[in-house]
């Protein structure tokens, strides 16, 4: 790492970037009802200038040699062989979420400003925003892999309590917790890998680590390798641990949007790409990585089309989007700078999504069953033409965003080359099938056909601050794609940290993979209008219909399958233990009491109360006492 | 004259009293029986004492009298104060300080 | 400065104040509590000062006095500390304040047939508790450290017995006997130790330096080890030894409850690292494996036992077991990284599940009730009460930035390269950590309004505070689902007062700074920690791998 070079200008004080939101969450926090009237502003403030303050910084980076700048805080904790200090590294790979979380978030909180203005609730939930900010920039900006840890947490922390913020509502309350727990299942294998780190290398710094990796026995790097799976599988809601992510709709609209489609859960994505160093080393991990990737992108996908929750039905896209991510830097070298182009263009086109279906909601008070929508494309005509777009950009509609970086994706896992390329690359192809199948769907069961609205809904369209983020948005949608794949290439501003990727030899050609991908959706897109266009819309759900459906609509049993195997078998040990400590190790300790005192009552009865038997006794004793003295003696 | 004479009276003076330590129910009695012991023991020490011609016998049998004597004030003091409460001088009477 | 003897002021403070304040006439009752607080203020003052005469680079042992008490048998009065015995004695100094105002309202339970019991004998018990408290640990003779180790249990028995809950007797005599049981197989190993001073200084002592320096056999080794262990067991406590703590300290009063997790539990603990560490290395090392895997049960065990609690205060109890696990871990691991967490652990503990003691008696001050099945939808209610609620939680979880990330995180990261296989298991327990914490706090918070706090208001008047507004409804317009409309009139819960406020916010304040800059601490618990470990025949230079050097064992 070229850290040698001073830091100096906008960059000495990069720091200000955390601190400014955090410092927002802190005031709002503990200002209580005195900040209610102005506090969602100055929480959207923070995060303004933070995004001011990230552009003037990754511009200065730009300056650099090696366009990298590490930046030592304090000394967190330092004791015996471990030494881990607060510190920041802007590179070209933090810099790049830096502007997407800063961006994005700042949309987000103008946005809030209308989603939010009636609830009373308001303050907190900017306090809220805010600190989930500070953590992700924490999590992005950490300079080691404990920095990164606490941002994890973090974020685990903000998302808990965004989730739970009308935490009135069990299902709100339950949802929060299952995405903290099943996040903390994730938080083990990152924390255990920090700890193999530490043992084998004696260092937790991004720096340490990548530079002596490559001394490691291959199984070391493999274990770390999968442990930092487990981690970043838990946070991007990846298979096994996807099924927190769709309930975790739960949570007002803003926060679905950024934390759970922009930002947050792609830190998992974030994880493997910034320990490319260590991956380098480890192909089986890699092949894993893959693995997980496909699955969960076929899942998402799978599950996507079944429900009739709009959002819901979102963050199973989500899942799915996540997945090809991870497909893309399980591929390595080739696939890291797709990757994170796909996870860009995602965090535009998919928080465009969600702010749009808020919107929808927000006309149609708060109803999230598309069955309920239909025809509401002239009542909302601003939402429709945005979330049309970030629809087309999402399914690879030719030229815009997900075009250009789907492709990537696509391209790189077919150059794979070999029986493991085909299938990854036919995954990955069917994936964009499903994607245009179920997004085509919920566009028509929510835009086109008859209105099929609850009694007394009176679409309309929501104020400017809200539909001026969804405009911004779409527009990035749109171009957002090209810019980074053609205008200026993300690969080359992600050379420093990855590499020069090297030239693969294209087992199948670009045009062709476009033209397929594009055939492909197009049958989804086709299939969509057979199955949903065409006909009327029910609005209650098909009761009698395929297993395959049935199986869908029930998320391919994933709840099912935690309950049976953890949660069951965990509440019935936890009530055996609680009988056991309470029966067996308090009742050897209340038993042997018991036995003592039942003992000396017992005992206690030879205290009759009557002399002469106490005489008798003594009488007794002193012969026996004379006889033993006598036998002995004379013995 | 054998020491044993002695030794004999007291043994047959020491099992009277015991005897009517464990079968007499009048506290007064039950206390005469003790002296009864107690005097029998002061035999066998002077009895030892005369035998082997020293004094320590027949100081500690001194002793053991000035003791009763002070144990018979106590004693029958604690006899009277029962009595006045129970109205009566039975021991099987005052059996309340048990289990 | 260093002249002053602050640690037999801060005995000798508290014990003057006790005796006043036990001595008060009746109608002088009302100044009790406040002359405990001003006690207990002046008490935290000498525990700054001493710390600023404590020099970091110094000796092991500083701000030394001794007296020779009973010269015949060695005994001295000997005080001094090292930066472990500090930082004990500034989490003692920063807990009592906080448990004189959390217990300011506290009052006496009622007793059949003869009026409540005067609240003076309360105070003076707290007084007399910090005393002995400083004084275990203080002391750094083996048997004034036991005297202390045994007059402690006095005071807390009292205040379990007197002014607990309505089977404070039950669990008084339990946490006495249990206590006093371990304690008296401690004295055999004390006075085992002193006949083997004796035969080989040729003078018996119970100084601890001296007792440093023997070459005991290993055999009895092991059987003076055990004596100690025991009693420490008992008092940190480790599964199986632990069923005393979830009745006393559901019992006790809160503000008892507190200083038993927070500070009289860490005698054991503390035991651990001072006395059976140092004195017996060899037994330590042989037993290590044995006590680690009690310690790992211990952290699993009792998460698990704690997640099927209903009653709050026994929750916290439990979860108290599972960090004396966490520690216990840290200790016997023998690194350096592992013993400076435990010890950042204890004090972080006891700050955080004060706090969390604490919050759970503010909870169960307004419903009446321990169960958490009682409660529901508190949070819509006293926000303030459950943003602090959800932070003591959080500590306790070992949320990073919270202090007790950074201690839990040291002992993990430290244990690791020693004892792999343990460290994974207890790393598990966080995950049942973040259960236990967030099933309490959904149940008792989160949801509709429940139990207790939905039955309707007897007393109008009961509190100042106004109502808060209304439950948050869903963004935008009006909510369509919003679970059961509360009743019309439900009970009201006001939300901290100004009193509470400034009771929590101290720990609130060193949670968070502990956890973003626990760097002070570190430096002035390492010495002390580096001489331990390496009292043991551990390298105190912590985990130095050399990649490339030394063959790296294959872990997957």
């Amino acid at each position: 790492m070229p850290a040698s070079v001073p830091v100096d200008g906008l960059l000495s004080v990069a720091w200000l970037v955390i601190a400014l939101p955090l410092a927002g969450a802190a005031l709002l926090l503990l200002g209580g009802r005195r900040t209610d009237r102005w506090g969602h502003l100055l929480a959207t403030g923070t995060v303004v200038a933070a995004f001011v303050l990230a552009v003037a910084s990754t511009l200065q980076l730009s300056g650099r040699p090696g366009h990298a700048a590490s930046i030592d805080l304090f000394t967190f904790i330092r004791t015996g062989g471990l030494d881990v200090s607060a510190g920041l590294l802007i590179d070209p790979l933090s810099a790049v979420f830096m502007l997407l979380i800063t961006g994005v978030g700042a949309l987000i909180h103008v946005y809030s400003i209308g989603y939010m203005a009636h609830d009373s609730g308001r303050r907190r939930f900017f306090a809220y925003l805010n600190l989930f900010v500070a953590a992700m920039l924490l999590l992005v900006l950490g300079n080691s892999y404990v920095a990164l840890y606490v941002g994890w947490e973090g974020v685990g922390l903000a998302s808990y309590l965004l989730i739970a913020f009308w935490y009135t509502r069990p299902a709100a309350a339950t949802a929060a917790k299952k995405a903290f727990l099943m996040n903390r299942i994730g938080d083990v294998g990152l924390a255990l890998a920090i700890f193999l780190m530490f043992a084998q290398l004696g260092t937790t710094s991004y720096a340490g680590v990548f530079g002596e990796v490559g001394l490691l026995a291959g199984g070391t790097v493999t274990a770390i390798g999968l442990l930092l799976l487990l981690g970043a599988c838990g946070k991007s809601g990846q298979f096994p641990l996807q099924a927190w992510l769709p309930d975790a709709m739960e949570g007002p609209t803003p926060v679905s949007a950024l934390i759970h489609a922009a930002t947050m859960v792609t830190a998992g994505v974030y994880l493997i790409a910034r320990s490319a160093p260590v991956y380098d080393e480890t192909p089986t991990a890699r092949t894993v990585v893959l693995a997980v990737g496909a699955v969960t992108l076929l899942i998402g996908a799978i599950v996507g089309c079944a429900y009739d929750d709009i959002k819901k039905v979102l963050a199973y896209s989500t899942v799915s989007q996540i997945g090809y991510m991870f497909l893309a830097v399980g591929l390595g070298p080739v696939g890291y700078a797709a990757g994170i182009a796909h996870l860009l263009t995602h965090g535009f086109f998919k928080a465009g999504l969600f702010l749009g279906a808020g919107s929808v909601m927000h006309a149609m008070d708060d109803q999230v069953d598309m069955r309920r929508f239909g025809g509401l494309a002239k009542r909302l005509p601003v939402t429709f033409v945005t979330f049309g777009l970030g629809y087309l950009a999402l399914i690879g509609f030719p030229f815009l965003s997900g075009y250009w970086t789907k492709d990537a994706i696509i391209e790189a896992a077919l150059d794979r080359g070999g029986w493991s390329g085909w299938v990854l690359g036919g995954v990955a192809v069917l994936g964009a099938g499903l994607t245009a199948f179920y997004m085509t769907r919920l566009m028509l069961m929510t835009f086109f056909g008859k209105a099929r609205w609850t009694p007394g809904v009176h679409p309309h369209e929501s104020p400017p601050s809200m539909t001026a983020p969804m405009v911004v948005l779409a527009v990035g949608s749109v171009a957002a794609g090209f810019l980074l794949v053609q205008v200026f290439p993300l690969a080359e501003w992600l050379e420093p940290v990855f590499g020069e990727p090297a030239e693969a030899a294209h087992v199948v050609a670009p045009a062709v993979v476009g033209i397929v991908v594009t055939a492909v959706m197009t049958v989804g897109v086709l299939a969509a209008w057979l199955f949903v266009g065409r006909r009327e819309v029910p609005t209650t759900a098909p009761v009698r219909v395929s297993p395959v459906v049935t199986a869908a609509r029930r998320a391919l049993y994933a709840d099912t399958v935690n309950e049976a195997l953890v949660m069951r078998p965990g509440i019935w040990l936890t009530r055996a233990l609680v009988w056991l400590d309470n029966r067996g190790v308090d009742g050897v300790v209340n038993g042997a009491a018991a036995a003592l005192g039942g003992s000396s009552s017992r005992l206690g009865r030879a205290q009759t109360g009557f002399v002469r038997s106490y005489a008798l006794g003594m009488l007794g004793g002193a012969v026996l006492v004379a006889g033993a003295l006598v036998a002995v003696t004379t013995a | 004259m054998t020491i044993t004479n002695y030794l004999v009276l007291a043994a047959i003076l020491f099992t009277i009293g015991a005897v009517g330590v464990l079968v007499r129910r009048n506290a007064i009695v039950v206390f005469m029986c003790i002296e009864l012991m107690l005097n029998s023991v002061n035999l066998t020490l002077i009895t030892f004492a005369r035998a082997s011609g020293t004094v320590e016998g027949q100081v500690i049998a001194l002793f053991v009298m000035v003791v009763a004597a002070a144990e018979v004030v106590v004693g029958l003091a604690i006899i009277m104060a029962i009595y006045r409460t129970r109205r009566s001088a039975s021991v099987d009477d005052v059996n309340l300080l048990k289990y | 400065m260093t002249d002053v003897p602050w640690l037999l002021l801060m005995i000798a403070v508290p014990a003057v104040g006790a005796a006043v304040v036990a001595g008060l006439p009746a109608a002088r009752e009302a100044l009790a509590r406040p002359l405990a607080l001003a006690v207990s203020l002046l008490v935290l003052l000498l525990a700054v000062l001493a710390t600023v005469a404590f020099d970091t680079g110094g000796d092991r042992f500083q701000l030394t006095t001794a007296v020779a008490w009973i010269p015949d048998f060695g005994v001295d009065f000997a005080l001094g500390v090292d930066g472990i015995a500090l930082s004990m004695l500034l989490l003692i100094g920063v807990l009592v304040p906080v448990v004189v105002g959390a217990s300011w309202h506290e009052t006496p339970p009622p007793r059949p047939g003869r009026g409540p019991r005067s609240m003076r004998a309360f105070w003076a018990w707290l007084l007399l508790l910090e005393s002995l408290m400083v004084g275990v640990f203080a002391a750094t003779d083996v048997f004034l450290f036991y005297v202390f180790f045994e007059a402690m249990l006095v005071p807390m028995y009292f205040l379990i017995g007197s002014f607990g809950g309505e089977n404070r007797q039950y669990a008084a005599v339990k946490f006495f006997l249990y206590s006093l049981l371990g304690g008296l197989v401690m004295l055999a190993s004390v006075i085992g130790l002193y006949v083997v001073s004796n035969s080989q200084l040729g003078e018996g002592t119970f100084a601890f330096d001296a007792l440093r320096q023997l070459e005991i056999d290993p055999g009895v080794q092991k059987l003076l080890f055990l004596g100690f262990f025991v009693a420490f067991a008992i008092k940190a406590p480790l599964v199986p030894f632990h069923t005393w703590l979830p009745d006393a300290g559901t019992q006790a009063p809160i503000g008892a409850s507190v200083l038993l997790v927070g500070v009289l539990d860490k005698v054991g603990t503390f035991g651990f690292l001072r006395y059976c560490l140092p004195l017996f290395p060899d037994a330590a090392r042989d037993l290590a494996p044995w006590v680690l895997v009690l310690a790992v049960v211990g952290v699993l065990y009792a998460a698990l036992v704690a997640i099927g609690q209903d009653d709050m205060k026994r929750l916290v109890s439990y979860t108290s077991i599972a960090h004396f696990g966490f520690i216990a871990l840290g200790i016997f691991a023998f690194t350096t990284e592992a013993a400076t967490g435990a010890v950042l652990y204890m004090v972080n503990h006891g700050i955080a599940t004060g706090l969390l003691f604490v919050v759970v008696g503010m909870v169960i001050a307004r419903s009446g009730s321990r169960r958490i099945s009682d409660h529901g939808g508190l949070a819509a209610r006293a926000p303030l009460l459950a943003g602090v609620f959800l932070l003591a939680g959080l500590a306790s979880l070992a949320l990073p930035g919270t202090n007790s990330f950074v201690s839990e995180f040291l002992v993990l990261i430290g244990s690791f390269p020693e004892r792999p296989v343990h460290t994974v298991l207890a790393t598990l327990g966080i995950v049942l950590a973040a259960l236990y914490v967030l099933l309490m706090y959904q149940r008792v918070m989160h949801g509709p309004a429940r139990g207790v706090l939905a039955e309707p208001d007897a007393e109008p008047d009961a509190g100042a505070a106004p109502e808060p507004a209304d439950p948050p409804h869903g963004g935008g317009g009006a909510t369509a689902v919003l679970a059961a409309p509360a009743p019309a009139r439900t009970r009201r819960v006001p939300d901290l007062s100004r009193r509470e406020v400034a009771v929590v916010s101290p720990l609130v304040a060193l949670i968070l700074l502990l956890g973003v800059y626990p760097q002070p601490l570190i430096d002035l618990v390492t010495p002390a920690v580096e001489a331990t470990i390496s009292d043991v025949g551990a390298d105190p230079g912590g985990n130095t791998p050399q990649v490339g050097v030394t063959p790296i064992e294959e872990d997957d």
